[in-house]
């Protein structure tokens, strides 16, 4: 079933291979959550009409944990991290919620107190690696001023630093790589500088939408191993955001299905591919399967819903093959499968 | 980089041929006959022909091209039919005066227009935004002749803050000691206070009136170039990394926003030579801007061909450096 070759990594975790139980290797619920997301909604304001593109997201990440984000493009994964680092752009406005960090609500604090959090507590790294480095300042110039503006570190320790960081990415000859600017690197080689730019202050949460997308395979591979090295050695919680479900098996403990705004089912990464409750869910990985098989990208039939005249009900119900009545009409609460398996689906009991 | 401005200035060699070319055939083109201006209305038919026979202005076309290109590799661009000075003489003493008024009004024009476009990309859609805009409108839809005289009417007539249109120094004042040959540069660098105070009352009208014209195409490439940047991949990923707003802002964004503006700048520049020539006429501007429109008024060949050589090198040179300038600025560009 899964696509990417398994890395064995120690500690405990989740391991990858389908068949084992990992309930018990999770780590303890509650308490050491690194980052807890209750209720988050955003709405995008337009002149004459607004859109509500999150309209509840609950999600928790603890200590050391990677979780994933999947779903359908527009379903809302990246405003959900934009929003934890309070980059959302307007038009798009928070409207509710709480995201817990370290005891603060994020959505609380002001501008510069989360500049402070930001690329040093918690990092984000982007799709398009090439396109999130400035092309006319080097490797190091940035390096050198995130080390400055986080750390307090300048001149030959801050170059010392920066050496050891990219090191530590994965990249050889750090010193030549320092001095090289966005078009003298390759796309991987792109993202470990990206990587090392947000580990410069050892943060907490590394945020990752879509890091390996505009990657080649092997690259994404590597990068793939990056992240899960870096969760292993320095204990980094990470949020992946993904269209690759390969990506998911090879290296998150638990993942949330997202749909147009909502997390349709969350669950660790075996009870996923093993025991998918929600038919979304079930859709996405039949889809995966297909594209295996025809060796084309197959998706779910039907269209992502425009958020603009949201269905009533379950908001994947018009897609849905098994969809009844109620589901039209009332929205699912998510309930729980097993203690850390949550679905929104009426019919979860029946179709299971 | 010194193979690199080398190769340009060879460059620079064809590209002064063609433009003779052009410049030979038009000048001969246009309507107007340049023995009027060397001889007396009376003069009869006989000395007409005399003159144009020794001006060798009988000879076939050809000929006269390349007895001029002939000349121009010697530095001589043949002598004006108005002033009956060299060519290349009265350019050269009037570079300076035209110079010093468009460096004055570019700077004036960066100094504002730069800002502007930051705040309109900044705060976009907001009421500096609009202000900025509206300028621009003004800028462009404004003669520059008109706004030239309501500029005099206003701050000479009415307010009588500054004096009346005069060229570069008031008529009493004695012009300071040539340095630089720009007057406000050089009263300042001899101590001449009387003299740069005339000359700076003299040029701030001028300056400002072509630096308006110049401010609406720079502020609003400021702002389009700016927001681009804003908006680009690698300043979220500035943000993200939690760098303050004035870092993204001057140091990340507007590192890439300058780029063209640099260019356009010095397009602009090329287009103020333009409005140059109307606007040392009306404020008695003794510089190129002048002689060329006196040139023109009366089919003064020679002039008119050495002026426009003059300014095709000026802003080939000018193009250079903007091209040095890209090398330096951008990493991408290698030579
Ligand atoms: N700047 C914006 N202006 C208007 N709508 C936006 C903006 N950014 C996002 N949206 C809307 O918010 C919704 C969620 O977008 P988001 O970018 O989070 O999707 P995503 O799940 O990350 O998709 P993808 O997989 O394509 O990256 C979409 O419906 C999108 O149209
Ligand atoms: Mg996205």
């Amino acid at each position: 079933m899964r696509a990417v070759p398994a890395t064995g990594h120690g500690g405990g975790r989740a391991s990858l291979e389908p068949d084992i139980a990992v309930l018990d290797q999770d780590p303890p619920a509650g308490g050491t959550d690194v980052l807890r997301i209750n209720d988050l909604r955003v709405e995008f304001r337009f002149p004459r009409y607004s859109v509500e593109v999150l309209a509840g997201i609950d999600l928790s990440v603890g200590s050391g944990e990677i979780v994933g984000i999947v779903g359908e493009s527009g379903s809302g994964k990246s405003v959900t991290a934009l929003s934890i680092v309070g980059l959302l752009q307007r038009p798009g406005f928070v409207t509710g919620g709480r995201i817990d960090f370290a005891g603060t609500d994020l959505l609380e604090v002001g501008a510069d107190e989360m500049r402070a959090i930001r690329g040093n507590r918690i990092s984000m790294i982007f799709q398009n690696p090439r396109a999130s480095l400035n092309p006319v300042f080097s490797v190091g110039k940035v390096l050198r001023e995130v080390l400055r503006v986080h750390s307090g570190l300048r001149g030959g320790a801050a170059t010392a630093r920066a050496v050891e960081l990219l090191a530590d990415v994965g990249l050889f000859d750090p010193n030549a790589v320092l001095r090289r600017y966005p078009h003298q690197l390759s796309g991987g080689m792109a993202q470990r500088v990206m990587i090392a730019l947000a580990l410069a202050s050892s943060p907490q949460l590394l945020l990752a939408d879509e890091p390996t997308t505009a990657l080649d395979v092997t690259i994404q591979y590597q990068i793939i191993q990056l992240l899960s090295r870096l969760r292993q050695e320095r204990n980094l919680a990470q949020i992946v955001i993904t269209h690759n479900l390969g990506v998911i098996a090879e290296l998150c403990d638990r993942v949330a299905v997202m749909y147009a705004g909502t997390i349709l089912e969350e669950a660790p990464v075996e009870r996923i591919f093993d025991a998918p409750r929600h038919p979304y869910t079930q859709g996405l990985l039949a889809a995966r399967a297909r594209t295996e098989l025809t060796g084309r990208l197959e998706s779910i039939p039907g269209q992502v819903p425009d958020m603009r005249n949201r269905p009533p009900g379950c908001p994947f119900s018009p897609r849905c093959p098994h969809a009844g009545d109620v589901c039209r009409t009332a929205n699912p609460a998510m309930e729980a499968v097993e203690p850390r398996h949550r679905v929104a689906c009426h019919r979860w009991t029946e179709l299971a | 980089m010194i193979a690199f401005i080398t190769r340009r200035l060879l460059l620079l060699v064809p590209v002064l041929l063609g433009v003779t070319v052009v410049t030979f055939t038009l000048t001969r083109i246009i309507p107007g006959n340049p023995i009027d201006l060397m001889v007396s209305p009376l003069a009869s038919a006989e000395t007409r022909e005399r003159i144009a026979e020794n001006a060798g202005l009988n000879d076939p076309l050809w000929v006269q091209y390349f007895r001029y290109i002939g000349g121009v590799t010697r530095g001589d661009f043949g002598d004006s039919f108005v002033t009956d000075q060299p060519v290349l003489a009265d350019l050269t003493s009037r570079f300076m005066p035209t110079f010093e008024l468009t460096l004055f009004a570019m700077l004036l024009a960066v100094i504002l227009a730069v800002p502007l476009g930051i705040a309109s990309a900044v705060w976009r859609g907001t009421w500096i935004d609009h202000v900025s805009r509206l300028l621009a409108v003004f800028g462009v839809a404004m003669p520059v002749f008109w706004v030239s005289l309501v500029a005099i009417y206003v701050f000479f007539f009415l307010l009588n803050w500054l004096p009346a249109p005069q060229g570069r120094i008031g008529v009493i004042i004695t012009p300071p000691a040539t340095i630089t040959g720009l007057y406000t540069v050089d009263a300042l660098l001899t101590g001449d206070w009387k003299a740069l105070r005339s000359s700076v009352q003299s040029i701030v009208l001028p300056a400002s009136v072509l630096a308006f014209a110049a401010m609406a195409p720079l502020a609003r490439m400021t702002r389009a170039s700016m927001i681009e940047a804003l908006d680009a991949d690698y300043t979220r990923a500035a943000r993200a990394l939690g760098l303050s707003e004035r870092s993204v802002v001057f140091r990340h964004a507007l590192r890439n926003a300058i780029l063209p503006v640099i260019t356009m700048i010095a397009i602009v520049y090329g287009y103020l030579l333009g409005g140059v020539v109307l606007v040392e006429n009306v404020f008695a501007w003794p510089g190129l801007g002048r002689y060329v429109y006196n040139a023109i008024a009366s089919s003064d060949y020679p002039a008119l061909q050495g002026f426009i050589l003059y300014s095709t090198t000026a802003y080939v040179l000018l193009f250079l450096l903007v091209d040095i300038l890209y090398v330096i600025l951008d990493p991408r560009v290698r030579i």
